[in-house]
């Protein structure tokens, strides 16, 4: 079978889906099999294999099922490309090519790497799935909680791609975010009773409904609560809301869900001052105990910052920066909370190291505003 | 007293080579290989995929966990083997997923060359 898999990946995205996959998949691995076969009977002329040889060929007609089941193979396409044996990197190139449909070139462009080196990306990994002994299959009960997660992380790492940039062609990104959203219905077709595929698929969607609202004519990025809401894509924001609430209702309280029900709670406030804050930080204290990670512990503290005052949120933020040395928007944050609790000088220190550590020019520009709004001498329009 | 002898070489060097120097260098192989088999102290040996086909094993707080390639760090070092038959990768993590030395180690799952062997005697 792996041969004729590798087979598959080879041919699919030049000539298109068959129209019966799994028969064309089965005969090639039957083809492969007996032309396999024929290349060992030359060194091993045991009898045994040619009355198998016979018999491949006699069960042609046993195997070629009539019914189209196209589903079927691309649910065990997409746990291949998302083998936790192959590097992420090439799970993302492969999910890409193989399920996304892009071209080789597309792929390469998305992540501003050469066409050359994300051809040889694709060639290294389809070489492992082969040589590896790489399983084309659904995996087994067992495994299948951790291998759906995998699948989730890699699409919801492809929306990312395209979603954080802010640098490099913005069509592009715009094309890897819409990618990732197709990858995610897809999922959901696939694997319908797996609620947090469609969660993962409302957390896209009501992040890229924001797409047209998120960076200006300077190319910064808008804070959510300076964005114009009338550029929100509402449409996609009910698909996600709806999609959210049906994750909640059937799954609970899983990571994907709350983090969709998060941006479904800023999504459905009209103006920043809105907000149901509360509930935000709420749910960020149910999401830090099913992912108790410092970027979680970050955001929640921004949360309650705003739900229950900067003291509070200030509060959550000890140890923050040894768990996230280097990441400017943990004193960034802390900067904003000190500012909002008068304390200037100490806020003034905070944008500061934020800005040592801000990694973009965009970054810079809005920290740098922030400083001069906490200058000793009060903000530059004050009067 | 048993020995394991570890053959060291360039993947890429393997990768560049012609089918000519390939077919030479295999054909000392063979020979060698009868030598050995002929003094009947073959134990055992094999040929192994290239290293970018290795998948690396750790087990920590009873999760298995999994990453491409090579073991590569410098704190442990090569410490004992097994050779398995597996009917696939995951059949293979999970059996190396057992073995002791995983939970505080690494165990590298590499796959065997699956080229046809020279005869046996």
């Amino acid at each position: 079978m792996q041969e004729a898999f590798a087979t598959a990946l080879d041919r699919w995205p030049v000539t298109g889906v068959p129209d019966n996959p799994r028969a064309w998949l089965v005969s090639a691995a039957r083809n492969k099999a007996i032309d396999a076969l024929r290349r060992r009977t030359r060194f091993d002329a045991r009898r045994p294999e040619l009355t198998a040889l016979a018999a491949l060929e006699e069960s042609a007609d046993v195997l070629d099922p009539p019914d189209n089941r196209i589903d079927d193979d691309r649910l065990r396409l997409v746990f291949t490309c998302c083998h936790p044996a192959l590097a992420l990197e090439a799970q993302v190139a492969l999910t890409l090519r193989t399920l996304g449909g892009l071209t080789t070139d597309e792929v390469a462009r998305a992540f501003l790497v050469p066409p050359a080196t994300m051809a040889q990306r694709l060639v290294r990994a389809k070489h492992k799935i082969r040589a590896a002994g790489i399983p084309y299959r659904v995996p087994p009960d067992a495994l299948l909680p951790a291998r759906v997660d995998a699948v989730l992380a890699t699409v919801y790492l492809i929306f990312n791609e395209g979603y954080a940039a802010t640098s490099g062609d913005a069509r592009v990104r715009h094309d890897l975010t819409g990618e990732a959203i197709r990858l995610g219905r897809l999922l959901v077709r696939l694997m319908p009773n797996v609620t947090e595929a469609r969660a993962l698929l409302a957390l896209m969607l009501l992040h890229d409904a924001r797409r047209d609202a998120r960076v200006d004519a300077a190319g910064d990025v808008v804070l959510l609560e300076d964005q114009d809401r009338s550029r929100w894509d509402r449409a996609q924001i009910a698909e996600g809301v709806a999609l959210t609430e049906a994750a909640l209702r059937e799954g609970g309280a899983r990571p994907y869900a709350l983090q969709a029900a998060i941006a479904a709670l800023h999504a459905e406030a009209s103006a920043a001052e809105e907000t149901d804050w509360r509930q935000i930080a709420a749910l960020y204290r149910e999401l830090e105990r099913a992912q108790p990670t410092p970027v979680v512990r970050l955001n929640r503290a921004v949360a309650v910052g705003m739900a229950e005052g900067p003291a509070a949120g200030l509060a959550l933020m000890e140890g923050l920066d040894d768990a996230l040395p280097g990441f400017h928007l943990v004193p960034a944050a802390r900067a904003d909370l000190l500012r909002r609790l008068g304390r200037w000088p100490e806020a003034r220190a905070e944008y500061r190291r934020a800005l040592e550590a801000a990694p973009s020019e965009p970054d810079r520009r809005f920290l740098s505003r922030r400083l001069r709004d906490v200058r000793p001498d009060g903000p530059p329009d004050s009067p | 007293m048993k020995y394991i002898l570890l053959i060291y070489s360039s993947d890429q060097a393997w990768a560049t080579q012609t089918p000519a120097q390939l077919q030479e260098v295999m054909g000392r192989y063979r020979v060698f290989t009868e030598s050995v088999r002929a003094s009947g102290q073959m134990v055992g040996g094999e040929k192994l995929e290239p290293a970018s086909t290795a998948t690396t094993v750790r087990v920590r707080d009873g999760k298995t966990l999994t990453t491409d390639g090579p073991f590569a760090e410098t704190k442990e070092q090569l410490g004992g083997f097994y050779l398995i038959e597996a009917k696939d990768l995951d059949e293979a993590i999970g059996i190396a997923a057992r073995i002791p030395g995983a939970a505080y180690g690494a165990v590298e799952v590499r796959p065997i060359s699956s080229m046809p062997s020279p005869p046996s005697r």
